[in-house]
């Protein structure tokens, strides 16, 4: 701190310097940017490179003048007049612009369009409470109310600049950067090559650098970042000496982790850094506000420039050029005005406790943070907080003893703007603390992790354990693997499942819980859900006249699960939707001019009643629920939810339904694992870990496979197919996240293989042989049957071979016949099917209850 | 007595002392002695009675800065803001600074030195609060009549006793706050401008007459009627819950300067840029900040929560009052037989739907596991004769209202439903929550008029509030549509269903009416049943249901085998008689059987009750099932 203040100590003045060169005057801000500057501001580095004109410049550049509350000196105010910026190059004589002289400071409203309601009192401290005091004692400059130190303050910034590593980024924009070469230096290159002139400073950095400079910067932020954007710009200016930026360059901390939630800001957040969560709901009209009022005499024109503070203008009385009283008028389109934009955020419904209502705050966006953000966005934002009190009247002098309260914007950062790249970002903004991820680990540790996790899902719905540890791996899900490189596109990682059985055996309960449970649920009854309501609609916006795409359920709850009740009872348009999404997790949209492709990376949990209401064991799922064989092979796993009707269990049963009804609410919360730890396990294993076949999985996949396929090639059937495959693919993979294992292991797949089979045990059962048949599910008819159709066809053809002299028969006739010569009971049904085979040979024609053989 | 009630007429000054007392002693612990204080005086007996109520008493009664309670509804929360909780003010002529106390205060004193050092920020929470939705006729009567402060009025007073009020008040007050009164006359007169003179009191937009921007009050239900009150809480206000119901002990603040602002805002002078006011739509000062005569302020110090709203009990916690409920408890199988009795007369002779009617009445949610509500019994009242119109239906809602605290009868028009709002949505363009009429308060009776339904086509509104009765009658909660997401909120409503063959919405128990008596005059012999009742028969019904409905269950070690025993039986001999949600149900009417007997534990006897009155209930409501499809 000695060293570059003590040099230029006889600099420092009052900034009542008449007479500066009218090029300096342009790097002079108008506003508060560079108070607190010291003079000594490592000018000689930048010597060499800086035009000669720049020589006086030590004089000029003081810190005082900057000062927000400086008196108008017009001399000065004339000079910085922004239209000198106009043509940048012409002003200093020819000279390109370059180095941070040359570039023009852009004023920061965020940092102090309002000002601090704590104003000292002009009278009985002379000494503006920005300004940087000396004290002669120590030699120590700070700035007025705050423990900063200017020269200390840049130097350590611009050391963590130049030196600070972060080679275990995460972060994507620093993706393409080098992480072992200092981040921010590389980030300075970039702009000197974009020519964008913000620099994005994550605090956590700063924090782990420094965490006296992260203090500093917490605490006093209106104070810090204009130091801190100062260091940039003398760094900038001397690495890169030729680039020509639009602006000096602004510093935008972010990440800044003293409050996490809107709920916790107190009155002690009051004008620090802070960083909040939420969503906006709401968006002002660009709103320009005065930043420098231009007044011109009408006697004499001459003019004169008025900085605005703290919301008022001082209109001069008397022009200082020719002495007329109260000639001065205000020219509006010569005075400078910035953007800026109220935003309204609202809390994100994760963050708020249960019972109460969101919260919302106030939001101001200045210059280019304008519009940045629309309704709807969650973002994280860091600012300043603000409290300024209100006025009951301007006039009178009580006030409401209430403030308002707002933020003013330094960084946006869009929670969800990575959607569109197409990568899971469900849970990115949920941190889990070091403790939490601890406790996860533990658990996931445990060998019986699995079982305890599904017993923990739904613990009021009494046994049913395979269909509940389906429902905990289709919440993990697969690992989303990408082909599309290679022309198949994205294969998907979601998982499944469809539950048919008896009605009251608790399929909605166990819908209900799931939605309950995952973050992007979404739950809708086959009964009063249109295929509009479950993909996309076009609806006029009352408001603004114009056609915008509504969403349905299926997209909203992307990268969710979407439960869908009483599946057998939507219409068969309604879900023919679903086809695509089931596979593709896409949906297409074209109505209205509007052509689409929208995401809907959903995983579906349907539920279905039989159609006969009660489970009819003679008949094949296909027969008992009526859904078409193509969406049912999309389904991973199907499970029967059926009354098992026996002793034991009822007696299990009974037990578990009357405890409800006595145990306390403590007791029950004792036995299982909490519904917050489980929420979080599965958030931390869908986001973190990203299973990847192991070589004996693999191994033991092929053999699953191929041992499905040789079950059935024995009778004559084909009991497996490439999708089913799959699904063991993503079930092993969505094991292997329960275990918080990278790996998927033969063990991931053992489990899968035994879910898969059990699942198939009950539904892809065929009723008339006992056999696991997969193509009920594919071809909506039993190998068997098929088998008998074909035998009962070939059967009548031989028979109807053997009588070609009568080419018309009767229906009737014809059918005692086929029955009196075969050995085994044909039904009328079956006797219809083989006679339309025979007709879609061209065989015969059938014509109302005469058959007759064609020629 | 103007010592004994100072506390109540002059609240601040008790504050204002104790602040100045802490500023001498450094003792920092002022803002919980002056809680404790008012805690205190409420707890002596008949106290909290002398404090006049903003619910029967009109506004412009009560003195401003005195201390008044309300009893009230947490309708919508507002964000949390920031006030100056000391402050120095300065004289302009002597210059000599004075600590000031800002807490419980809207308005600063004049002078206010904004770059003072003492100044202290603290924090608020606002919170828009009604009188309690749907709430019965004869709850206020009774809060009224018990109410002994000395400004109330009575329900029906004559403008010579307006006056004389009026005396008194001036008496009182005229030392201690005579600018305080000149307010509350401005406040009269501008509330008696745009109401009747007879009576004045605000009213649901249904009602709005004069005023000139009606501002509606958001009252859950369509033509409620009352004052609604904006609660600045200043302490532990997390563990307040949207639709919370108590009774706040507070000052009043209806200072003109709060309403001034709005007005104001268009005349103030033009070089002024203060992004604070040109930021607020109108719409968002006019909810949060109305005229004072209309939504006064309500500074709290002291809230009883209330578990129940039946004035005939005592409000704190049961357990406290154990001994003297303790008669009642003997008297409850008496009082049920009573009680059956009524019932059967009103559902025209049938006895076992009076029997469901009273389970249905005590039941309430007294758990939820995971996502399952426990203790909710739904029922639907099939068979309500239709040849006699509506009047049936109607008058067996106003049978029901003379027993419970709070009901509301939602007439199921294709019209209502259609165009009704029934689940709360958040208004962002004001910024506050517009209320719905199934943001209703805890064990509330909803009764359902299935009857009124015509044929015809529900349009997208219509079936968004069937989906909405549905969710709260299987899972009680209601999802308020906050746009751009929805929010769950868990509700605990009684819901009663009147329809003529079983209704379109779900229901946990369906009984159909079998009629034993026909009367020819359907309204007259209804009446007659109504007026019958002498109204400390009616008070005796009262509390009874409410005590059935706050006892405590368990289930013995033996019964629980019986049970099981039982169920592993039942599905021996027919695996179809019987399933799980059987069970359920089946559970479901023992405990509401037991605590209808006053007993806190299933007995065998019960079970088998509650066994026997099933069977008969579905023997009567199967040939309706099998209408009905595959329903579960």
């Amino acid at each position: 701190m000695s060293s570059p203040m003590s040099t230029p100590g006889g600099k420092r003045g009052r900034p009542s310097n008449p007479s500066t060169p009218a090029s300096e005057a342009a790097t002079s801000p108008p506003a508060q940017r560079r108070r607190g500057q010291p003079s000594s501001n490592g000018d000689l580095p930048l010597m060499p490179t800086s035009p000669p004109t720049d020589m006086p410049d030590p004089l000029q550049d003081t810190s005082l003048f900057s000062s927000p509350r400086r008196s108008v000196l017009p001399s000065e105010v004339d000079m910085s007049s922004p239209l000198m910026y106009g043509t940048p190059s012409s002003r200093v004589d020819g000279t390109p612009r370059s180095g941070a002289r040359g570039t023009p400071a852009r004023q920061r409203p965020d940092l102090g369009s309002v000002r601090k309601s704590k104003q000292v009192d002009l009278q009985s401290e002379p000494v503006s409470d920005i300004l940087t005091t000396m004290q002669p004692a120590g030699q120590r400059l700070v700035i007025w109310g705050t423990d900063v130190n200017v020269a200390t303050c840049k130097e350590k910034f611009q050391r963590f600049l130049q030196r600070f590593i972060d080679p275990s980024s995460k972060e994507d924009e620093n993706s393409c950067l080098d992480l072992n070469e200092p981040l921010y230096m590389q980030k300075l290159e970039e702009i000197s090559i974009v020519g964008d002139p913000v620099l994005n400073i994550n605090c956590g950095h700063v924090s782990s650098f420094d965490a006296e400079l992260y203090r500093q910067l917490v605490c006093y932020p209106q104070e810090v970042i204009p130091t801190f954007d100062m260091a940039v710009n003398e760094l900038f200016f001397e690495r890169f000496p030729d680039s020509i930026l639009e602006h000096q360059i602004q510093v935008r901390p972010y990440n800044a982790l003293k409050t996490r939630n809107m709920r916790s800001l107190n009155p002690e957040d009051i004008d620090q850094l802070i960083t909040i969560s939420g969503m906006v709901i709401r968006t002002s009209q660009l709103i320009p506000e005065m930043q420098e009022a231009f007044f011109q005499c009408a006697v004499c024109a001459f003019s004169a420039r008025v900085e605005v503070d703290r919301g008022r203008i001082a209109e001069p009385a008397v022009c200082r050029n020719c002495n007329t009283t109260h000639s001065l008028a205000l020219i509006h389109n010569r005075s400078m005005f910035s953007d800026k934009q109220m935003v309204k955020i609202q809390e994100s419904p994760e963050d708020m406790p249960a019972g109460q209502t969101p919260h919302t705050t106030v939001v101001y966006a200045h210059n280019d943070l304008v519009d940045k953000v629309q309704p709807g966005d969650r973002i994280n934002i860091t600012g300043i907080y603000r409290a300024v009190p209100m006025r009951v009247n301007p006039r009178q002098s009580n006030v409401k003893s209430v403030y308002k309260t707002h933020i003013d914007v330094i960084h946006f950062r869009k929670t969800d703007e990575k959607r569109l790249h197409g990568q899971d970002d469900e849970n990115e903004q949920r941190l889990f603390t070091e403790a939490r991820v601890q406790t996860l680990r533990e658990l996931a540790a445990k060998p019986d992790v699995y079982d305890r996790l599904s017993s923990a899902l739904a613990p009021s719905i009494y046994e049913h354990e395979d269909i509940k540890k389906g429902i905990l791996l289709q919440l993990f899900g697969g690992t989303r693997k990408d082909f599309s490189q290679t022309g198949r596109g994205n294969f998907r990682a979601e998982v499944n499942i469809l539950l048919c059985g008896d009605p009251g055996t608790s399929k909605s309960q166990l819908l209900q819980y799931v939605f309950n449970l995952v973050p992007r649920g979404q739950y809708t009854s086959g009964k009063g859900s249109s295929a509009v309501g479950l993909t996309a609609y076009i609806m006029k916006d009352p408001e603004t006249r114009q056609t915008v795409l509504q969403t349905g359920a299926l997209v909203l709850s992307d990268n969710g699960i979407c439960c869908i009740d009483e599946f057998d009872k939507m219409s068969d348009s309604t879900r023919s939707v679903l086809h695509e999404v089931m596979e593709q997790q896409t949906l297409s949209i074209a109505k209205a001019g509007i052509i689409c492709q929208l995401n809907a990376r959903t995983s579906i949990l349907a539920a279905a009643n039989p159609v006969e209401s009660q489970w009819n064991p003679k008949k094949t799922t296909i027969e008992n629920i009526q859904l078409p064989h193509t969406l049912l092979s999309r389904f991973d796993l199907i499970f029967l939810m059926l009354d098992p009707q026996d002793e034991a269990y009822d007696r299990k049963l009974a037990h578990h339904l009357v405890s409800l009804y006595y145990q306390s609410e403590e007791q029950l919360e004792e036995e299982n694992l909490d519904m917050a730890v489980l929420k979080d396990f599965i958030a931390y294993a869908r986001s973190y870990i990203q299973p990847k076949l192991s070589e004996e999985a693999g191994q033991a996949l092929i053999e699953a496979y191929v041992e499905m396929r040789k079950v059935g090639s024995g009778r004559g059937m084909v009991s497996a197919y490439p999708r089913q495959l799959e699904s063991l693919i993503r079930l092993a993979e969505a094991h292997a996240k329960v275990r918080f294992s990278d790996k998927v292991e033969t063990i991931d797949v053992e489990e899968a293989k035994r879910l898969h089979r059990e699942a198939l045990k009950q539904s892809a059962t065929d009723p008339r042989t006992g056999f696991v048949d997969i193509s009920i599910l594919t071809t909506g008819m039993s190998a068997t049957a098929r088998k008998r159709k074909e035998e009962i066809t070939a059967a009548l053809k031989k028979m109807l071979q053997s009588r070609t002299k009568t080419p018309v028969m009767k229906f009737q006739q014809l059918f005692d016949d086929l029955r009196g010569q075969s050995e085994t009971a044909i039904t009328k049904d079956q006797f219809e099917e083989a006679l339309k085979a025979l007709c879609d040979e061209d065989y015969l024609t059938i014509s109302g209850k005469t058959i007759r053989l064609a020629t | 007595m103007p010592s004994t009630n100072d506390w109540i007429n002059n609240p601040l000054g008790v504050v204002e002392e104790m602040f100045g007392a802490s500023q001498n002693s450094s003792d920092s612990g002022w803002e919980a002695k002056v809680t404790e204080f008012f805690r205190q005086r409420l707890m002596e007996k008949d106290a909290h009675t002398w404090v006049p109520s903003l619910n029967d008493v009109p506004l412009h009664y009560l003195k401003p800065n005195s201390l008044v309670k309300f009893r009230c509804l947490i309708q919508d929360m507002f964000d949390p803001e920031f006030y100056m909780g000391a402050y120095d003010t300065v004289d302009p002529s002597t210059k000599a600074k004075v600590l000031r106390c800002g807490k419980y205060k809207d308005v600063t004193e004049c002078g206010v030195d904004l770059d003072s050092a003492n100044m202290v920020t603290s924090e608020r929470q606002t919170f828009y609060c009604v009188p309690i939705p749907g709430e019965s006729p004869w709850v206020k009567e009774s809060y009224a009549s018990t109410c002994q402060a000395r400004v109330v009025p009575s329900t029906s007073y004559v403008p010579s006793r307006q006056k004389r009020s009026y005396e008194d008040d001036d008496e009182d007050d005229m030392d201690t706050q005579p600018q305080a009164q000149g307010h509350a006359h401005n406040a009269a007169a501008e509330a008696q401008g745009n109401g009747d003179s007879k009576r004045q009191e605000t009213e649901a937009p249904s009602g709005q007459k004069a005023s000139s921007p009606p501002l509606d009050l958001n009252f859950p239900l369509p033509g409620e009627k009352g004052p609604a009150c904006l609660v600045k809480v200043y302490a532990d206000w997390d563990s307040f819950k949207l639709n919370d119901t108590m009774e706040v002990y507070g000052i009043l603040s209806v200072s003109p300067a709060l309403s001034a602002l709005s007005d104001q805002s268009d005349t103030s002078s033009s070089l002024i840029l203060d992004p604070a006011e040109c930021m607020e739509t109108a719409e968002e000062l006019r909810v949060h900040s109305p005229p004072a005569s209309l939504v006064p302020r309500l500074h709290l110090i002291h809230t009883q929560r209330l578990a129940h709203n039946n004035p005939l009990l005592p409000p704190a916690a049961l357990e406290d009052s154990a001994a003297s409920l303790a008669s009642t408890l003997g008297e409850m199988v008496s009082v049920r037989a009573e009680l059956l009795a009524y019932f059967t007369q009103l559902l025209l002779g049938d006895v076992l739907a009076a029997e469901y009617l009273l389970l249905h009445l005590i039941s309430n949610v007294y758990a939820r596991r995971d996502v399952i509500p426990l203790g909710k019994f739904t029922l639907n009242l099939s068979g309500c004769p239709a040849t006699a119109g509506p009047a049936y239906t109607e008058q067996l809602y106003c049978a029901l209202q003379q027993l419970v605290p709070s009901a509301y009868r939602l007439s199921m028009t294709l019209q209502n439903m259609n165009q009704l709002r029934l689940v709360p949505r958040k208004d962002y363009v004001a910024n506050r929550l517009l209320s719905g009429a199934l943001q209703l308060a805890a064990n509330t009776s909803l009764y359902l008029d299935e009857t009124q339904l015509e044929q015809g086509q529900l349009d997208p509104a219509g079936v968004r509030n069937i989906t909405a009765l549905g969710n709260v009658i299987s899972w009680q909660k209601v999802d308020y549509d906050f746009n751009y997401h929805q929010m769950e909120f868990p509700s605990n409503i009684n819901v009663l269903i009147a329809s003529e063959g079983r209704s379109l919405l779900p229901s946990d128990c369906h009984v159909h009416l079998q009629p034993q008596v026909t009367p020819p005059n359907m309204e007259a012999y209804l009446g007659s049943a109504l007026t019958a009742q002498s109204s400390s028969q009616l008070n005796k019904f009262r509390l009874y249901l409410t005590m059935a409905r706050t006892l405590d269950y368990s289930i013995s070690e033996e019964v629980t085998k019986a049970v099981e025993d039982d169920f592993v039986d039942m599905r021996k001999d027919d695996p179809q008689s019987i399933s799980a949600d059987d069970l359920h149900s089946l559970l479901g009417v023992a405990r509401l059987l037991c605590l209808s007997l006053g007993q806190s534990a299933l007995s065998t006897d019960a079970w088998s009750r509650a066994k026997h009155i099933e069977t008969l209930r579905k023997s009567r409501s199967e040939p309706q099932g099998c209408l009905n499809g595959n329903e579960p």
